[in-house]
């Protein structure tokens, strides 16, 4: 198959609150240093949506918005895929709870926000677009099953894509039930042919290898963490432009090989 | 595209278990539909229930035990799947046969299950309850790949009532690109009161019966349901689907655009990605909640592609509407119609509303059909619209 070329990154990970910095911090210029990520408020959404925005949706925006901060495609141009392993657990618990209690009250906000395909939602609308979207998930191989179906709808469907990962920490007590540590989420944008500032082509296939660690061990954990920023190893590589192979978790019996080369 | 060979499928809902019962139902017009408790739900409705599946999983597969994840390994052993997916896995290898399965909830009635049984000193949930082979969103497809062995691709597509149509375009592109060299789709939703209770907030749950384009509809009848097909391109058979049409609303998270422009643009994809004019499509299965808002817009949006004297119907009054499994559901229908040479009419819809100018469909038809088109659409305006033929 073609490759397909990355355009632009965008990050929001505890330390690495967007890709200029954070790219820096991979690149070893500086050493990580773990920060609260503040919450961030999404200037692309009207303000109705941007009201009802839960700080899963915020957080996949962050860095969707970082990632379309540095390129001049639009973002109504380009087909979206979303990979979170569980979206919104905050959600679940309000509704699980409130389904304990009499009467049982859903607030509809709250209900509508429940899909996994909420922030799809949210964006399509912030970037007012009719271009497909798909929302997936595959556990801990959320980003690598996410970053493939990206691909595949660049190279098969013949669009440009924005690929969003994101995940947050569960509220108690389904906390303890689902182990993410803080909230992540990573963005690429990919593009069918190679421009001016395309970062490295790309190209995706599946693999019984195992998955390529981070030599840094608090890089490490960062990347052990959270779902999305199972991303790191191969964010690490774009940042430094070293044009070699990374393997990223993906499914059971099939991780995914991401072979990388200058652009 | 080229079309892609459905080697086999099967369909399992209120209707009843595999492609017969689902093929009789439709011709003589008996619905799934009943009134009819479920768990604790108090609302006053009609619900899709699937009969005797809800025995717990065992053995190696007793910590996916989950009602959906009972759901799905009842539909999978409908219709001799099973044994088509086996000889499927040795013809083409376990790591070649990739695994798509769309659901909007997943397990979270065991969630909800889990919620009750809180700890009323700690708040811990109970040590039963397993959140990643039951609640998560991928559960459902990790469990179909464990079920059936294979170590392909595997995703979850969840993008609310569209999620088991968007399966099929995921899993042929997968195909087209040599990721893998088949693929088991599928869509697997069952009843939970997250979905009851949720779309009641949102005052689309209707205490009469589900009646798609009745003049007098008052929203829908939740019903679930699984279902699986095998997409493999060395397959004899000669049903195949021909074309997928992606596209977002960009209007409301909740609503769908009143003139339809997302399914517009779903629908001309997937036509124009068949080299199919909308003359050629013999039938179309609706979304058609029975909501009043989706009826008319879905409406407007089939005038506009295709006038209106295409025949179509929904069959959410035989099914319920099975919300993340509904794209599969009605994928089967649409195929059954095509085997069997059928259109099945609207039931439940006594007076057609006069606001909806397509071609509503009051009596089945018996004709030989060449193409039919299915749409689904959900949540966060996502609609996906797939053409189904028969090569000849």
């Amino acid at each position: 198959m073609t490759a397909v070329y990355v355009e632009t990154v965008g990050l929001a990970a505890p330390g690495l609150p967007s890709w200029r910095e954070g790219s820096a911090t991979l690149r070893g210029e500086h050493p990580f240093v773990h920060a609260v990520l503040p919450l961030h408020t999404p200037l692309l959404l009207p303000v109705n949506e941007r009201r009802r925005a839960t700080p899963a949706i915020r957080l996949a925006f962050q860095a969707a918005e970082d990632s379309m901060n540095a390129t001049a495609l639009s973002a109504a141009s380009l087909a979206t895929v979303f990979a979170s392993s569980d979206a919104d657990l905050a959600i679940i618990h309000r509704i699980c709870l409130a389904l304990t209690a009499t009467p049982r009250f859903i607030s509809p906000t709250d209900f509508h926000n429940s899909v996994h395909n909420a922030a799809a939602g949210y964006w399509s609308i912030a970037a007012g677009t009719r271009a497909a979207s798909t929302t997936i998930s595959a556990y801990d191989g959320s980003f690598a099953a996410g970053l493939l179906e990206a691909c595949l709808q660049v190279q098969v469907d013949g669009c440009d894509a924005l690929l969003v990962a994101f995940d947050l920490p569960a509220p108690e007590p389904l906390k303890p039930t689902r182990p993410i540590a803080f909230p992540a989420a990573v963005a690429l944008v990919l593009t069918r042919q190679p421009t001016a500032q395309s970062l490295a082509a790309l190209s995706c296939a599946t693999t019984a290898a195992a998955e390529t660690p981070l030599a840094d061990t608090a890089l490490e954990q960062v990347r052990l963490g959270n779902p999305a920023s199972r991303a790191l190893p191969l964010l690490q590589r774009l940042a430094l432009r070293r044009f070699e192979g990374v393997v990223l978790p993906m499914a059971a019996g099939a991780n995914l090989s991401v072979e990388l080369s200058a652009p | 595209m080229n079309p892609l060979r459905i080697s086999t499928y099967t369909v399992t809902s209120a209707v009843g278990a595999g492609r017969a019962a689902h093929a009789q139902a439709l011709r003589t017009g008996a619905t799934g539909l009943r009134k009819q408790e479920f768990d604790t739900n108090t609302l006053d409705c009609w619900l899709g229930e699937v009969r005797e599946f809800d025995v717990p999983l065992t053995g190696a597969l007793a910590d996916w035990d989950c009602r959906n994840n009972r759901l799905a390994e009842f539909a999978l052993n409908q219709d001799g799947f099973l044994d088509a997916v086996a000889a499927c896995r040795t013809r083409y290898g376990a790591t070649r046969v990739g695994v798509f399965v769309g659901t909007s909830t997943s397990g979270v009635q065991h969630t909800e299950l889990a919620y009750r049984a809180r700890d009323p000193q700690s708040n811990a949930l109970p040590a039963w309850f397993d959140q990643r082979r039951t609640q998560n969103i991928f559960s459902v497809a990790a469990f179909v790949a464990l079920r059936l062995a294979l170590r392909g691709p595997a995703l979850a597509i969840s993008t609310a009532c569209s999620s088991s149509a968007k399966v099929f375009a995921a899993a042929r592109r997968a195909i087209a690109a040599g990721t893998c060299d088949a693929a088991v789709v599928g869509g697997v939703d069952s009843l939970c009161l997250t979905t009851l209770y949720g779309f009641n907030a949102l005052q689309l749950i209707s205490a009469d019966v589900c009646r798609p384009a009745d003049s007098a509809r008052q929203g829908i009848s939740i019903g679930e349901a699984g279902g699986f097909a095998l997409l493999d391109p060395g397959a004899g058979s000669s049903l195949a689907l021909f074309g997928y049409g992606e596209a977002s609303d960009a209007y409301h998270m909740s609503s769908p655009e009143p003139g339809g422009k997302g399914a517009i643009a779903s629908m001309r994809a997937a036509l124009g990605q068949a080299k199919v004019a909308p003359r050629e499509v013999d039938y179309i299965n609706l979304h058609g909640t029975g909501t009043v808002a989706n009826d008319n817009a879905e409406s407007r949006a089939i005038c506009e592609v295709f006038g209106t004297a295409t025949p179509c119907s929904s069959t959410k009054g035989w099914t319920g509407h099975t919300l993340g499994a509904a794209g599969m559901v009605e994928a089967a229908v649409s195929l059954l119609a095509i085997e069997h040479g059928f259109m099945p009419r609207s039931l439940n819809t006594r007076i057609k509303d006069p606001a909806i100018e397509a071609g509503i469909l009051l009596e089945t038809r018996f004709e030989p059909l060449r193409q039919v088109l299915s749409n689904s659409f959900g949540f966060g305006g996502s609609n996906c619209s797939l053409l189904f033929g028969r090569l000849t």
